[in-house]
């Protein structure tokens, strides 16, 4: 998503200083997920005002609290369409929409699927944790197959979803994937998808200290494989990102699995934003069109 | 009693009951005649019954009246359900190689067309309908010249040659009449105006087009699909955004956003769509973010009938989302208000930064109606209330910036995202006067109370803000009938009767139902004589909400749950039976089979 670059007033990190600290458990991986973005918008020189931040309801969505851009914080799974309705509303701010793989992938997974289609210029980052962190440790979309949670003892049955497969499946035009505990990596990723014009989908692994014993910092860190250091990583092929994309296990792969620039995002796609955003038009149509319309009707 | 004269066509979906209906409407509103247009039909594209009816005349027509001076059957099951409800001076235009007319009431016309005598009708299926349009015009002492020019706009699209093979089919049924039928006893006049003809869901599309709407988003449902094809189809002309989403849960929500960018935002939907977006109600009003929603009844619950009519979504308005918040809610009282209503509203959810809901009906929504084209006013009031948009408008810039500031009113000035300087987070939380989550961390009772006090303080001045009901008829009647939104027209012909048979009537209809002006209402009832409250629903659902609101219990109620509307008579009998002391709740029965 592009934004214009602000050509006075430097912005700086403690421009981006929320009202308040983060209340997330110590450790918790959405820390570096805040800092990150942070660091995006001061490296991107992005004014403050020019950016709201969306989320949904769960622990990472308490987000834009805790960054002081314009902010929403709407309902569990919701932030998608608010979103969009945002973008069209006024297609010069930058829209960043943070959330949690319940909140994206579980009640929001119809929104997820068709905000993509669509390709809505915005950038969506979803602190993975694969577990429902703020009602206290049940089982997620993104749980794996045998693990045990409060809402499955006996431990989970369902197959997990594979947001990047479903991501790149759905037609999101970049479509990333970072990790927490790598912070120049994870900068880089949301600064490339800020920039890219269209849906930019970045799984941020970020590991749940108090409730995931099994998806660990310890467990990430020997298997986080970044997609950069392969020289024959095409972002532009579409079937290789695919096929990336179902790799898990030893090796799991971060970084950006696809981009494709020849889309027309929504916004640009309708010829009624032409004129500029709808929130600076004046509110009267003309009187010569309004009389076609009743006309019409006679 | 005013002079009309009702048509009523009859057939199966897809044998082209819509196309003759259109005629007979440009016709009648290009002589200067009102119109009101009702059809009734079912959930299928091919098949089944559908039975249009239009009722004309020189003054207003509110409703679809109680008689038919003209059916025009497009088979023998049309015929079989409908011959049986013409009285005297009334006729019935039918082909007569395929339709058998069976026995007609005393002084009805039965009117032969032998269509494939009269024209070649292999070549064109729906011939048998417009040689009964023509045959219809000569026996309504109308000209062919008007017909002939309608007919040719009609079928422009089709070409030249289609459009003069049906005028000459037009021509053909027209003469065949003028020599073979006798013409009705009151042909119909002429005036000087000029109306316009339009459905409740083209109004409020509308409407909302001149409260100044940029964003409009739905799912497809009807009876509320009108308003998103008007919407599409002017979009680009209007400069309005229209988008179709995934769901009502998406619609609401995208709605939400667009109107927290600074545009006005608006959707419709039916009950079970508006089911989905009563979180997002909920979301606008924590927010304090406002929105306009539109739901068109349909009889419910559940998938329902989808095609019918019903008042029965009353109490999930009043109850829609969950927790307390002020919202303003208000049901349009015919189509002229289907349009007014909207920059209304727009203005009272603008103002009080809350959501603002429209509960119009299948009978509105789908209905049609012939209007002056000068009470479509693109230039409404547009108060779009206390709105920061640049960085040197608002009060309190730079950090100290109070998006939910305490106020006397509860109303706090909103600064729309990208200005410099007011950068805030609307929660759908709970929150201080910062936008600061109190749910969380540090929960405090006290700062919750304040900001609960604060966003319902808004609801006496949303109530202060729109008009009280005032009665309309003598004031000191037999009886009183109380009705809301869309029955507005056909309780007013009720009334008109009943005066004539000696019974004075008059009548009280609510618009604004949230909030309800409940002492204004009280002392307009209190001097009343006899009270019945009027409604299509099952449990008086107005009733209820007016005696929870102000302990008010009526002598009577009238109420339809069958999916059709009230006809005059409905109303007129159901009151004659209730002041003969025979009964207090009356269901009167729908005769006509659709």
């Amino acid at each position: 998503m592009a934004t214009a670059l602000a050509a006075t007033n430097h912005v700086a990190m403690a421009d981006l200083k929320g009202k308040v600290d983060p209340d997330w458990c110590p450790g918790c991986g959405d820390f570096g997920v805040l800092a990150a973005v942070q660091k995006a918008l001061v490296e991107l020189q992005i004014p403050n005002h020019n950016v709201v931040t969306i989320s949904g309801i769960g622990c990472s969505s308490n987000f834009p609290g805790f960054i002081n851009t314009y902010g929403m914080h709407t309902l569990h799974g919701r932030a998608l369409a608010v979103a969009t309705g945002v973008k069209l509303a006024n297609h010069d701010l930058t829209v960043l929409v943070t959330g949690g793989d319940g909140d994206g992938f579980g009640i929001g997974g119809n929104h997820f699927v068709h905000s993509m289609r669509r390709n809505v210029d915005l950038l969506y980052i979803v602190m993975d944790n694969q577990i429902y962190g703020l009602t206290t440790g049940q089982t997620s979309p993104t749980s794996r197959v045998g693990m045990k949670t409060k809402s499955m003892p006996f431990g989970n049955i369902e197959a997990p979803v594979n947001p990047i497969s479903l991501a790149l499946a759905a037609g999101a035009t970049f479509v990333a994937r970072g990790f927490s505990g790598e912070q120049k990596h994870l900068t880089e990723l949301i600064k490339q998808g800020i920039q890219h014009k269209g849906f930019s989908f970045l799984d941020v692994f970020s590991p749940c200290v108090t409730y995931n014993y099994d998806n660990t910092y310890q467990w990430f860190r020997p298997r986080v494989k970044k997609l950069e250091d392969d020289p024959a990583h095409d972002p532009a092929d579409w079937m290789a990102a695919m096929g990336k994309s179902l790799l898990w296990g030893e090796e799991i792969p971060i970084g950006k699995f696809f981009e494709r620039t020849d889309v027309p995002t929504l916004h640009g796609a309708e010829p009624v934003l032409n004129a500029g955003p709808l929130a600076h038009a004046g509110l009267r149509i003309p009187v010569d069109v309004t009389r076609a319309f009743v006309e019409e009707l006679i | 009693m005013k002079q009309t004269f009702a048509i009523g066509i009859g057939g199966a979906a897809g044998q082209g009951v819509a196309t003759p209906g259109d005629i007979f409407a440009k016709i009648f509103s290009r002589r200067g005649l009102h119109l009101n247009a009702y059809n009734a039909y079912q959930s299928i594209i091919r098949g089944g019954h559908t039975f249009l009816t239009i009722r004309t005349g020189p003054e207003k027509v509110s409703n679809m009246g109680d008689r038919l001076d003209l059916l025009i059957p497009l088979n023998q099951d049309a015929m079989d359900r409908h011959r049986g409800l013409l009285t005297r001076g009334a006729a019935c235009i039918y082909n007569s190689d395929t339709i058998k007319p069976g026995v007609a009431a005393e002084g009805v016309a039965l009117c032969a067309l032998p269509a494939s005598k009269l024209a070649d009708i292999t070549r064109n299926k729906v011939a048998q309908n417009t040689l009964a349009v023509g045959a219809g015009i000569s026996m309504m002492g109308i000209g062919f010249q008007a017909l002939e020019e309608v007919l040719t706009e009609q079928f422009k699209k089709k070409g030249e040659a289609v459009a003069s093979e049906n005028v000459g089919l037009a021509r053909v049924g027209y003469d065949y009449a003028t020599a073979n039928f006798r013409p009705f006893a009151w042909p119909l006049p002429t005036t000087g105006n000029r109306y316009a003809v339009l459905s409740g869901n083209v109004a409020m599309a509308m409407g909302g087009a001149a409260a100044g709407v940029k964003f409009y988003c739905a799912y497809p449902m009807s009876p509320s699909t009108g308003v998103l094809h008007w919407m599409a189809a002017h979009a680009r002309k209007a400069g309005i955004m229209v988008r179709q989403v995934e769901d009502e849960i998406g619609v609401v929500n995208m709605a939400i956003g667009a109107a927290h960018a600074g545009v006005r935002s608006m959707c419709a939907t039916s009950g079970g769509g508006f089911a989905l977006m009563s979180e997002g109600l909920g979301l606008s009003a924590m927010m304090e973010t406002p929105v306009v929603v539109i739901d068109c009844q349909r009889a419910g619950p559940s998938t329902g009938v989808p095609t019918k009519t019903e008042q029965g979504d009353l109490w999930q308005m009043l109850g829609a989302a969950f927790g307390d918040y002020p919202r303003a809610l208000a049901a349009p009282l015919d189509i002229g208000d289907c349009f007014k209503i909207i920059p209304e509203i727009f203005n009272i959810a603008d103002r009080f930064q809350c959501p603002g809901i429209v509960l119009c009906d299948l009978l509105l929504s789908e209905g049609r109606l012939s209007l002056d084209p000068r009470d479509l006013d693109f230039a409404p009031i547009i108060d779009r209330g206390e709105l920061i948009t640049t960085a040197s408008s608002g009060p309190n810039g730079d950090g100290v910036y109070k998006r939910y500031k305490i106020t006397e009113s509860g109303v706090s000035p909103r600064a729309l995202p990208g200005v410099p300087g007011y950068t805030h987070t609307a929660a759908s939380d709970e929150h201080d006067e910062d936008g600061v989550l109190i749910s969380d961390e540090f929960t405090n009772p006290a700062k919750r109370r304040a900001m609960m006090e604060k966003r319902m303080r808004k609801v006496a001045g949303i109530e202060a803000a729109v008009p009280a009901p005032v009665p309309w008829g003598p004031r000191d009647a037999d009886v009183t009938l109380i009705g809301w939104g869309s029955t507005k027209g056909v309780i007013e012909e009720a009334c008109e009767i009943l005066t004539e048979q000696g019974i004075s009537a008059n009548q009280l209809q609510i618009r604004w139902l949230a909030p309800l002006h409940g002492d204004a209402i009280l002392g307009i009832l209190k001097d009343t004589r006899h009270t019945i409250i009027v409604e299509n629903n099952y449990s008086g659902q107005f009733a209820r909400y007016l005696r929870s609101e102000t302990s008010f219990v009526p002598d009577g109620y009238i109420r339809k749950y069958d999916g059709e509307p009230f006809m005059p008579h409905h109303i007129v009998e159901a009151v004659r039976e209730q002041l003969s002391g025979k009964s207090r709740l009356s269901v009167p029965a729908h005769e006509i089979l659709v």
